[in-house]
């Protein structure tokens, strides 16, 4: 009698796991056969006949907030377009999202950009760990990831057409550099100092095509880290001192640039500094206060440093570009009416005047691959701040390809800082110009872009 | 209020609905409540609430993984972000190189994490506390860090392409996306539940509580916990392939420290050792960072450096807090209502441990003993 309650509870039991999950089952398939089928949009995502939105994600917040006052400055250029009757009778709306330079934090905050906002394009993004990690996705998509505030030679891929930079290529940067040391310093013992990681990699890319490799005695690295700023870079400058060095090229970010100048002044160790485009604002060299402290301080060594900049600096005052972006965005941009034009707000206003332009070369009628065609189409003639033109086409996906030299110099007007003035910066030579490939370095002879009449009137 | 006590007392006595008693049909039952609650639920919701549904669940995966190893065998990683690793570009190399179905690709995700985890946990046998903190920390620090040193194998920091998967175009991409991601959750939390109630989850347990006991009663310690390590590593690989299909691809920066940290304090705030308080670690570890902690940060006018680490002084002191108001996690404390409330409602006044979702030993002990009182009866 035990053995068939047994048996019989097992049989209990398979029926009831059977019952189971037929219900699953078969609810489940019901409830797919009755769901509301997702009627596809004709439209395109994000665009109205009277508004586009548009999404950025940007590091309002962490370790990389120095950078928090550039997307402000491009809603600001919109703000502005918006006030003289949209772009091709469409306002423009800016959804601007936290992502703390944290690549995963990145995805969510993209996800939600383009599934909750529906943006029309991802514009003027920052970074590369963050926008490497969302462009699969949004090309996979075919979401426009436009004009992303990074070096990397990544955003010109024929893998992702949806992608394009803003800035300079390091590559370009360390090509223009490299061709400078070659022809000025030749016969002179060369150091690299660059930062561990792509940007490093990439500048050291165009350095090499220069620079014989026979001249470079030395190649120091660094890690991009807090730790690693307050561990101190002893070892790195005494390895090049030891080398004999006699000419360093920097390929690192402001604080690192600060901290290798304090640290060779402290070592004795004076040799001439080339610095990368990424780190050429003095002022960002200079706002940790270490360096604006009394000797042995770096800025001995910074006085005389090469440098180079796509543009004007923000203290070029007689620079029309200067001039008309200091007076949109004074109006339309709370924080430079409070505290006056800094050098990344100026890029916020190229970046969002090129957004500007390129929505209104797409036309009336505004597609997604519309915009990607007009980029490549005309990209070339968007007015720009910059001292080249852009180099967008349907290949090149690449904003800037050229640089200006400077040099920075103590007796240039001084740029003043809260934390007391630091020095200025005079122009070296003529801009130059190249592509991350193989090419030569070659000077840009054309004058910079007037700035348009309708922007200029009515700013 | 009398009245309805005495009924529910009524009820209580002569339940009309029991849970079958073998666990797996007890855990298929409840899987099959959940599969119509979240059909329901993702339904409802906007694609990107799908989205995060699909975050949510393939952090169950880690999270499962990682109760087992640390709450149920008392083996503490801080390297399951690299073990996530493993998962994501194993699923990644698949995709770039065959044409297979994604559900191969994951179960090969598991195989490979897996073996890496057999790999770390033969030596982690030997260590203990914090000595096996301090490696484990090395596979979180090192195994994403080797992708970089072969940028042509594994596609430098641009990293690898992992397509969405694109189910029947009635559904929308996300919704199918976090429907492949619950159903892995939904099996993982079956499987390990099985595993738990089985020799496997009790050679854990004894191994977790007396190392020397658990030899002595002929368990091999070893084997277990190098088991334990593999289990957990695999679900840790799922769950890593899991996050490459929502990311759209992977790359070394997609498995930051932080990641295996998050992953640590959200079983603890779960709840240790119970795979039902996974899903509140892993609605915290979805929606704390991204959601709460900047809304509380944007309320509080608080400053930009303070705000992005918001989330991780959050964690921390909801761990601290946590730990000395209910050491069980929310889903122990949770138990603790449950309780409470069955015997105010019990016929006896005494708590009905069937009611009360008892944690596994008294639970276990009481099935176990019945087994064998059964089995010792002649006759059967």
């Amino acid at each position: 009698m035990k053995r068939f309650s047994l048996h019989s509870a097992r049989r209990r039991a398979r029926l009831y796991a059977t019952g189971v999950v037929a219900c699953a089952v078969v609810g489940t398939m019901a409830l797919t056969a009755s769901g509301p089928a997702n009627a596809a949009s004709v439209s395109t995502p994000g665009v109205t006949a009277t508004s586009i939105s548009l999404g950025a994600t940007e590091p309002l917040t962490g370790v990389a907030a120095n950078y928090n006052d550039i997307a402000p400055a491009m809603k600001a250029v919109f703000a502005w377009a918006n006030a003289h009757g949209g772009v091709n009778g469409r306002q423009i709306n800016l959804t601007i999202d936290d992502d703390q330079y944290t690549p995963s934090i990145t995805a969510t905050m993209t996800h939600q950009l383009v599934l909750q906002n529906n943006i029309f394009a991802d514009v003027g993004s920052l970074g590369t760990p963050t926008q490497l990690q969302v462009q699969p996705y949004l090309n996979g998509l075919k979401v426009p990831q436009l004009f992303i505030l990074s070096g990397c030679n990544c955003w010109s891929s024929s893998k992702y057409p949806y992608s394009s930079g803003l800035q300079t290529p390091y590559t370009v940067d360390g090509k223009i550099l490299g061709s400078y040391v070659a022809k000025n310093f030749s016969g002179e013992k060369v150091g690299y100092f660059t930062q561990d990681d792509e940007f490093g990699f990439d500048a050291i890319k165009g350095l090499n095509m220069e620079i014989k490799g026979s001249s470079v005695v030395s190649k120091q690295t660094y890690v991009a880290s807090t730790a690693a700023y307050v561990a101190g870079l002893q070892s790195q400058v005494a390895a090049l001192q030891a080398s004999g060095a006699k000419v360093v090229v920097l390929a690192a970010i402001p604080p690192f640039v600060g901290l290798f100048a304090t640290t060779a002044a402290t070592l004795g160790y004076t040799p001439q500094l080339v610095i990368d485009g990424v780190a050429g604002d003095p002022s960002a060299i200079g706002a940790p206060a270490a360096l604006t402290t009394p000797a042995p301080n770096g800025q001995a060594l910074l006085n005389g440093a090469i440098t180079e900049a796509g543009g004007a600096f923000e203290d070029q005052t007689s620079n029309p570009w200067v001039r008309v972006a200091t007076k949109l965005l004074t109006k339309y941009d709370s924080e430079v009416a409070k505290n006056g034009i800094t050098g990344d707000e100026l890029t916020g206003f190229n970046l969002g005047y090129l957004v500007y332009q390129a929505l209104k070369a797409a036309g009336k009628n505004l597609t997604r691959q519309g915009l990607l065609n007009a980029i490549a189409a005309d990209g070339k003639n968007f007015a720009n701040s910059g001292f080249v033109p852009y180099s967008y086409s349907s290949t090149v996906h690449f904003g800037f390809e050229g640089e200006q030299l400077y040099k920075m110099s103590a007796t240039a007007t001084p740029i003043t800082l809260p934390t007391g003035t630091f020095m200025g910066v005079t122009p070296v030579g003529p801009v130059y110009y190249t592509s991350p490939g193989a090419g030569p370095v070659k000077v840009w002879h054309s004058a910079q872009d007037k700035v348009p009449a309708s922007l200029s009137s009515t700013a | 209020m009398g009245e309805l006590r005495k009924k529910a007392q009524g009820l209580a006595a002569k339940p009309w609905f029991r849970m079958p008693r073998q666990p797996m049909l007890r855990h298929l039952s409840y899987a099959a409540v959940a599969v119509v609650f979240l059909y329901f639920l993702t339904q409802k919701l906007s694609a990107f609430n799908d989205y995060e549904v699909g975050e949510i669940a393939f952090y169950v995966v880690a999270l499962a993984g990682l109760t087992l190893l640390t709450g149920v065998n008392g083996q503490i990683s801080l390297g399951h972000g690299g073990f996530m690793a493993v998962g994501g570009f194993t699923l990644a190399l698949l995709v770039e190189h065959t044409k297979w179905n994604v559900v191969p690709e994951l179960a090969i995700a598991i195989v490979t994490s897996a073996l890496v985890g057999a790999l770390i946990g033969i030596p982690a046998t030997r260590l203990r506390g914090p000595y096996l903190a301090g490696m484990t920390l090395m596979v979180a620090l090192g195994l994403p860090y080797l992708t970089n040193q072969y940028d042509s194998f594994f596609g430098g920091d641009q990293g690898l392409t992992t397509p969405q998967p694109i189910g029947p175009a009635s559904i929308n991409p996300e919704q199918w996306l976090a429907w492949i991601q619950l159903a892995c959750a939904l099996i993982v939390l079956i499987l390990l539940g099985n595993l738990l109630r089985s020799r496997f989850g009790r050679s854990f347990r004894a191994v977790r509580d007396d190392e020397i006991a658990a030899s002595l009663a002929g368990i091999h310690v070893a084997r277990t916990k190098v088991i334990a390590f593999m289990v957990s590593a695999g679900c840790a690989g799922l769950a890593g392939a899991l996050l490459a299909l929502s990311a759209g691809g992977v790359n070394s920066a997609e498995f930051p420290l932080s990641i295996s940290i998050y992953l640590l304090a959200g079983m603890v705030i779960g709840g240790t050792g119970s795979l039902m308080g996974v899903w509140w670690g892993a609605i915290l570890i979805v929606y704390l960072p991204t959601s709460w902690a900047p809304s509380l940060a944007n309320h509080f006018h608080v400053n930009s450096q303070v705000s992005a680490n918001l989330a991780v002084i959050i964690f921390g002191l909801v761990l601290v807090v946590g730990m000395l108001v209910a050491p069980g996690g929310i889903q122990g404390a949770l138990r603790w209502v449950a309780v409470r409330v069955g015997a105010y409602f019990s016929p006896d006044g005494v708590p009905n441990m069937k009611l009360s979702l008892q944690e596994a030993p008294t639970d276990r002990a009481v099935h176990d003993s019945e087994s064998v009182t059964q089995a010792d009866k002649p006759g059967v």
